[in-house]
C-alpha cells in the first residue's frame, strides 16, 4: 500500500494554486468541453453547417487549405506582417517608453498625445493609411503598428516608472549619474516587466492582422478569412480564425519561455 | 569636541503638496562630530526622513545649509552612503554584484589602478565575510530572509569606503531577534569602519543602544525638540538595556515623544464608555 506523504493542496483555497498535473488536466477539460459542445451542436443536425461547421470539416478545409491552397505561404505572409509591425512598434516604443518613463518633460509632451491616439479606432486609419502609405505590404505593417504602438508606449512607460525609487536612490548616493542610473538600474529593473508587457501586445498584433489584411491584400490567413466570408465557407472561415488563435497561443508561450531564460532571478525561491 | 563632520545649520524644508504649504523642518541645528553615532526619533511625520534625504542629497533644502567638512553639499555624493528600508537592492544582481555594484560606475572605475581593483575585490570579500553572507554570496535577494538582505544593503553601502552612512529605519521591518543581531553587527562594524552614522527610527530602545546622541525630534512644524547623550561607554551589550541610566532615558524621551505627537488618548471618555457600554 502507498501512502501520500505531500498532503494535498485544497482546490478551492482563495488565491491557491493547483498542482502541476492538475492545472493542465482542469485546462484540458476546458479545451475538450467546448470543443464537444461544438461537435454536438454541429452534428445534431439542429444547426445548418452554413453556420456552424463540423469539426471534422474544418480539419478537412484545412487539408484543403494545405494541399490545394497556399496555406503556408498564407502563414508566412501573416507571420511577416504581424512580426514586421509589432518590431517596428517595439524598436519605437522602447526607447521613447523609458525616456517617457523616466523624464517629466518627455512625458507632458507625448503622454497625453498618445493617451488620445490609442482610442481610436486602428480600423479607421485604413483609408488614410492606403493615401499615404500606399497599398502594398507597408499598408498592412502601418495598422498593425498603429494597432500596437500606442499601448506600448503608454505600459512600457507605466513599466519603467514602477521601477522602486529606492532602487535609483541607492545608486545615486553610489555616485551614478544621469545615464547609468537609467542604463544600469531602470533598464535592468524594469525588463521583466517590459518583457511582458511585449507578450501582451504580440497578442494585439495577431488580432490586428484580419484588420490590417482588409487593405488590398490577396494573401495570409486574414485574408482567407476574408475571402471566405464572401463565398460562405465557414469551415475555412473557422479553420483560419483557429490557426490565427493557435499562432498567437504560440508566440505567447516562446515570451513565456523568454522570460523564464532570461530572468532567472524571479523563478529562484 | 574635534571640529564636527556634519553640520546642520538653520535647516528648513517646505513642501508644495495640494496648494498646501508643508513646513516639513524649521531651523534644525545639529553638529554631529567624527564617528558619532547619531539617532533621530520622533513621532511620524516630524521630519526625520526628509532631514536624513536632506543630508543626503536626495533633497534640496529649502533654506539653510548642510556642510559636510566644512562644504556646503550640493546633490548625492560617494562621501555619504544611504540605506533604506527596503526595495533598494537589485533583484537581478546577485549577493556580491549587489555588494560590488559602485565598481561598475564611472565615478570609481575612473581612478582604478590594478592594486586598486585587488583591494576593491579584497573589501567586497572582507564585507561579504564580515556581514556573514559568505554562505549566499551567490544567491539573489528575493532568496534571502529581510534580515540578510539588510546585511546585504549596508555591505553595498559600506563597498565604497563611505564616511558618512545614512540609515532610515533600516530594520523596521526586521522582527525583534533579527534586529537585536543587526543592532551588535552595525555598532561593530560602524568602529571597525571609523563611520559617522545618522541613523532614523521610531523605536526608543533602538535608538538609545546605537547612539552617542539620541535627536528627538517633534512634528508641526518638523523640528529638534531635544538632544539626549546617552550615559553608556561605547562598547555595547544587550544588557545594558537593564540598567537604571537606559530605563530613565527611555521614559525620558518616550514621553517628550508622546508630549509632541498630539495624539492624546481622552481616558475620561474612554471611562465613561466602560460604564456604560453599548446597548
Ligand atoms: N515629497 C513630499 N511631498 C510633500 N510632503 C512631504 C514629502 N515628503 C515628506 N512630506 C511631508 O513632510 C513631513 C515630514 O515627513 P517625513 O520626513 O517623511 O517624516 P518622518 O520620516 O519623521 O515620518 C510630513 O508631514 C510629510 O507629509
Ligand atoms: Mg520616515
Amino acid at each position: 500500500m502507498t501512502v501520500n506523504l505531500i498532503p494535498r493542496r485544497p482546490l478551492w483555497a482563495i488565491r491557491g494554486s493547483l498542482d502541476r498535473r492538475i492545472h493542465w488536466l482542469i485546462a484540458c477539460c476546458g479545451l475538450l468541453l467546448v470543443l464537444l459542445a461544438w461537435w454536438l451542436a454541429s452534428t445534431g443536425g439542429a444547426v445548418d453547417p452554413v453556420f456552424l461547421p463540423t469539426p471534422p470539416l474544418v480539419l478537412n478545409s484545412a487539408w484543403e487549405w494545405l494541399h490545394d491552397g497556399d496555406l503556408l505561404g498564407d502563414i508566412a505572409i501573416s507571420v511577416y506582417r504581424v512580426v514586421a509591425g509589432f518590431l517596428l512598434s517595439a524598436v519605437l516604443a522602447l526607447p521613447l517608453g523609458v525616456l517617457v518613463g523616466t523624464y517629466a518633460p518627455v512625458k507632458a509632451l507625448f503622454e497625453p498625445l498618445t493617451d488620445f491616439i490609442r482610442y481610436m479606432p486602428a480600423a479607421a486609419f485604413i483609408p488614410l493609411v492606403m493615401l499615404w502609405v500606399g497599398i502594398d505590404e507597408g499598408a498592412k505593417i502601418a495598422i498593425i503598428f498603429i494597432g500596437t504602438f500606442f499601448q506600448m508606449l503608454l505600459m512600457i512607460a507605466e513599466d519603467v516608472r514602477r521601477v522602486p525609487m529606492e532602487q535609483i536612490e541607492a545608486a545615486q548616493t553610489m555616485g551614478a549619474d544621469r545615464d547609468e542610473i537609467v542604463m544600469r538600474v531602470i533598464m535592468p529593473s524594469a525588463k521583466p516587466a517590459i518583457l511582458d508587457t511585449l507578450r501582451v501586445t504580440m497578442g494585439w498584433a495577431w488580432t490586428y492582422l484580419v484588420v490590417a489584411e482588409l487593405v488590398a491584400a490577396n494573401s495570409g490567413l486574414g485574408f482567407a478569412v476574408l475571402k471566405a466570408q464572401r463565398f460562405l465557407q465557414t469551415d475555412k472561415i473557422f479553420a483560419g480564425i483557429i490557426l490565427i488563435g493557435l499562432f498567437g497561443l504560440a508566440t505567447d508561450q516562446c515570451f513565456r519561455w523568454a522570460h523564464r531564460r532570461s530572468f532567472p532571478w524571479l523563478y529562484r525561491r | 569636541m574635534t571640529s564636527p563632520i556634519i553640520q546642520i545649520r538653520q535647516l528648513q524644508k517646505r513642501f508644495a503638496a495640494n496648494g498646501a504649504d508643508i513646513v516639513a523642518l524649521q531651523d534644525a541645528d545639529l553638529d554631529i562630530a567624527p564617528g558619532e553615532f547619531v539617532t533621530l526619533v520622533g513621532a511620524s511625520g516630524c521630519g526625520k526622513s526628509t532631514l536624513l534625504r536632506i543630508v543626503g542629497g536626495l533633497e534640496p533644502a529649502s533654506g539653510g545649509s548642510v556642510s559636510v567638512d566644512g562644504v556646503p553639499i550640493a546633490g548625492p555624493g560617494i562621501d555619504r552612503a544611504m540605506v533604506f528600508q527596503h526595495y533598494s537592492l537589485y533583484p537581478w544582481l546577485t549577493v556580491t554584484e549587489n555588494i560590488t555594484f559602485c565598481r561598475q560606475l564611472k565615478v570609481h572605475r575612473d581612478v582604478s589602478t590594478l592594486s586598486d581593483v585587488e583591494s576593491a575585490e579584497g573589501r567586497a570579500d572582507a564585507l561579504v565575510r564580515l556581514m556573514g553572507l559568505s554562505h549566499v554570496a551567490d544567491a539573489y535577494p528575493n532568496q534571502l530572509s529581510g534580515g540578510m538582505q539588510q546585511r546585504v544593503a549596508i555591505a553595498r553601502a559600506l563597498m565604497a569606503r563611505p564616511r558618512i552612512l545614512l540609515m532610515d529605519e533600516p530594520f523596521g521591518a526586521l522582527d525583534a531577534q533579527t534586529r537585536e543581531v543587526m543592532h551588535d553587527l552595525i555598532l561593530h562594524v560602524s568602529i571597525l569602519e571609523k563611520t559617522t552614522v545618522l541613523f532614523v527610527t521610531h523605536d526608543v530602545e533602538e535608538a538609545i543602544y546605537l547612539a552617542h546622541r539620541v535627536v528627538l525630534m517633534a512634528p508641526r512644524p518638523g523640528h529638534i525638540a531635544a538632544v539626549h547623550t546617552v550615559p553608556l561607554q561605547d562598547h555595547r551589550d544587550q544588557d545594558m538595556k537593564q540598567t537604571p541610566g537606559f530605563i530613565a532615558l527611555k521614559k525620558q524621551i518616550l514621553a517628550g515623544i508622546r508630549e509632541t505627537s498630539g495624539m492624546q488618548t481622552n481616558y475620561e471618555l474612554l471611562e465613561r464608555l466602560g460604564q456604560n457600554p453599548a446597548p
